[in-house]
């Protein structure tokens, strides 16, 4: 067992490593969510004089805008639509942008800002008509280069709607001249040539290769489909506040005291490593957590809590396994190799279906879904390594070598004693 | 094994919680939060700004959200208009959409199908060895129907005490999806290495053997869940109090289902097989 002794001892000094600095580091603090420390408000105004279906235009500024500042689902932003003039009757359309923490403001902006606006207009006796079609019906952008010239183009591909829309543009005003404007600039201004039926459009501005790819990089992300301007930012305060963080962690607390005392009340000794285990998947997804960075809100915690009382399932089917064993007469250390090795099937399948779940849930999901999905998959993959790896290695190092009563007892659980 | 025995009376409980889960919803239909419904937002100047909960008080809405801006206003979404006087000078007042609008909706319903399509095909292939004597579609199945059984109650219980449903309670449902298949696969688990080890037991005592030794893994796993919810309940801000009530009755649910409801399925399912195949 001096084997398992020593890979312990080099777990243990691993994970001191990682929990020393994941407590002092500073550079990268915890994120907090809106309804804990509050943030920083972002209101923008959006030009819909343009647009025919206006609520269905600023419902997709609002995705593409949360798309953009929550790229994976774990930055908590609140991104929400305002409509004023219920007093002045003067319809005006906002968008407000929430995020955490105030660290970030200047890149928020940044963010939203390379956030393209794509439009087509056509032009009639020397003015632009919008013609409803923009970047917002853009399904995928991609750099190419002219076959003669070299220079390079970029191709765009509209969804149904927009191929529709292309069609009978084009098919209404053949030989007309179609700007297409970015960011409020004249691009190009092709003449229309044909009915264009097949949704792909071609855009040969002066580009530099390196233009054409951030444009594409950009315009992939998500195109605005009016145009944006900042109105006000301010600082704002939480909804909840430091109480409800503080009543979180002794939550947290509590719950996992009473889950040890638990633990190692009907477990014992694999109860009590069963304990250090749950401490390291602790320590390991809170420095995650802080890697990412997973922005922690009331219900983010809560989730987290849950996620401490699930992880030990692992354990909790391998010490009944070995208990069987134990029943049957085998010796401690050949009871535990059986639990371990019995209970793999059932740890391996039912882990799978959930990082399955996990995996759907991130990929079709949008932003609330996308950060419970990740933080379960995280969640699940550590568990598995703490309860099955970190376990498996404490116990073998402590495992006697000679059996007695005593140690039969400590090694065995429930209420009933085996010999 | 009393639990295959007698299992048209867990069968009969779950039927009656069902029914009375959907008609409780049917008949009152889902209380939806500001969250998805959209409302009002309100910005308040003060010259001595009084104490958020001041505010929150007289509001009297559930869901309402203040928060301060800048240095003296306070910005108020409720999702029914504010009728009572806050004082203060009235900045704006403009109505908001929904956090989570019909993209959400119908996202996370496109999601839920495929993952219950991949859990069924997933749960066929791990039991793939053991088509016989139930196929190994059936054990997937079994596992959707445990499933919508642990999500359909709880929904239920939550319509039935007037809970409003909010972005937290789909998070919640999501753990309780996670948490019964989770669940069931570890029973079915012990069913398939039972079937490997003594084939030629009749399939009925190899279901409640399965059951039996896996019981106390089941309950315990349950109540290290249910430590740790119970804490939360009690000490957890009040923001996530509705969350862990509706995990506890999902965790219930969940537990009730995969050992009464999910196993006696597949015995269910293998005596009506027979009795096709004897005619």
């Amino acid at each position: 067992m001096r084997k398992y002794l020593i890979y312990s001892l080099i777990l243990i000094a691993t994970f001191a490593f990682i929990a020393f600095f994941f407590f002092k580091s500073q550079a990268r603090p915890f994120r907090f969510g809106l309804d804990l420390v509050g943030g920083t408000e972002l209101i923008y105004r959006a030009d819909t004089s343009a647009v025919s279906d206006k609520a269905g235009a600023m419902d997709s500024l609002k995705e593409v805008i949360e798309r953009r500042v929550n790229l994976f689902g774990v930055s908590e932003p609140l991104v929400q639509t305002e409509q004023g003039g219920i007093i002045s009757g003067n319809r005006d359309d906002r968008l407000i942008v929430e995020l955490p923490g105030v660290t970030d403001i200047e890149e928020a902006k940044a963010l939203i800002g390379q956030t393209p606006v794509l439009e087509f207009h056509l032009v009639e006796q020397e003015l632009f008509v919008p013609t409803g079609l923009s970047g917002r019906f853009l399904k995928h952008a991609s750099v190419g280069f002219n076959q003669t010239t070299g220079a390079a183009v970029v191709n765009l591909e509209f969804d149904e709607e927009g191929k529709k829309l292309f069609a009978q543009i084009t098919k209404e005003h053949k030989s007309e001249v179609l700007a297409i404007i970015l960011d409020g600039n004249l691009l190009s201004a092709p003449v229309i040539q044909d009915e264009i039926t097949d949704g792909k459009a071609l855009i040969t501005g002066n580009f530099s290769p390196e233009q054409a790819k951030s444009l594409v990089r950009n315009l992939n992300y998500g195109a605005l489909p009016v145009p944006i301007t900042l109105l006000s930012s301010q600082t704002i305060g939480a909804t909840l506040g430091e109480v409800a963080l503080a009543r979180g962690i002794s939550a947290g607390l509590i719950g996992f005291v009473a889950l040890s005392i638990f633990l190692i009340f009907w477990y014992r000794l694999p109860g009590l490593v069963s304990v250090v285990a749950l401490i390291s998947y602790i320590v390991l997804s809170l420095t995650i957590f802080k890697l990412i960075p997973v922005t922690l809100t009331a219900a983010g915690i809560a989730g987290f809590i849950l996620s401490i009382g699930m992880a030990v399932d692992a354990n909790v089917l391998i010490f009944e396994r070995s208990k069987e064993e134990l029943k049957k007469g085998k010796s401690i250390h050949d009871a535990l190799h059986e639990g371990f090795h019995r209970a793999w099937a059932s740890i391996r399948d039912s882990n799978i279906a959930s990082i399955i779940t996990a995996l759907i849930l991130f990929w079709l999901g949008t932003s609330a879904v996308k950060g419970f999905a990740l933080t379960l998959g995280i969640g699940v993959l550590i568990s598995m390594f703490t309860a099955i790896t970190v376990s498996r290695t404490f116990l073998f190092a402590i495992v006697p070598s000679n059996e007695s009563k005593l140690k039969r007892f400590l090694f065995s659980n429930g209420l009933h004693v085996h010999n | 094994m009393f639990i295959i025995k007698y299992k048209k009376i867990w069968y009969l409980l779950s039927i009656f919680l069902l029914i009375v889960s959907l008609l409780v919803m049917s008949f009152r239909g889902f209380n939806l939060s500001i969250d998805f419904t959209g409302g009002t937002i309100m910005e308040i100047s003060y010259e001595n700004r009084p104490v958020k909960e001041l505010l929150e008080s007289k509001i009297g809405q559930s869901g309402t959200s203040v928060r301060t801006s800048g240095e003296n206003n306070y910005v108020i979404r409720t999702k029914e208009p504010i009728k009572v006087n806050l004082g203060g000078e009235v900045i704006r007042e403009n109505t908001i959409g929904p956090v989570a609008g019909a993209e959400l909706a119908s996202k996370a319903r496109i999601a839920m199908g495929v993952v219950i399509i991949m859990i069924v095909l997933f749960v066929t292939f791990a039991f793939r060895k053991v088509s016989k004597p139930v196929s190994s579609w059936k054990y997937g199945l079994v596992t959707i129907i445990a499933l919508a059984h642990d999500v359909i109650i709880p929904t239920g219980f939550f319509v039935f005490l007037g809970k409003e449903i909010d972005l937290l309670f789909i998070t919640g449902l999501l753990a309780i999806l996670g948490y019964s298949v989770h669940d069931t696969i570890v029973v079915f688990d012990r069913i398939r290495e039972n079937l490997h080890l003594s084939a030629n037991e009749p399939f009925e005592e190899i279901v409640g053997r399965s059951v039996n030794q896996t019981f106390a893994r089941s309950i315990n796993t349950s109540l290290t869940i249910f430590i740790t919810l119970l804490a939360l309940y009690l000490l957890g801000s009040t923001a996530t109090q509705n969350f862990s009530l509706l995990l506890i009755i999902g965790l219930i649910a969940g537990t009730y289902s995969s050992i009464f409801v999910a196993s006696p399925l597949l015995v269910t399912f293998f005596s009506l097989q027979s009795k096709k195949g004897q005619v």
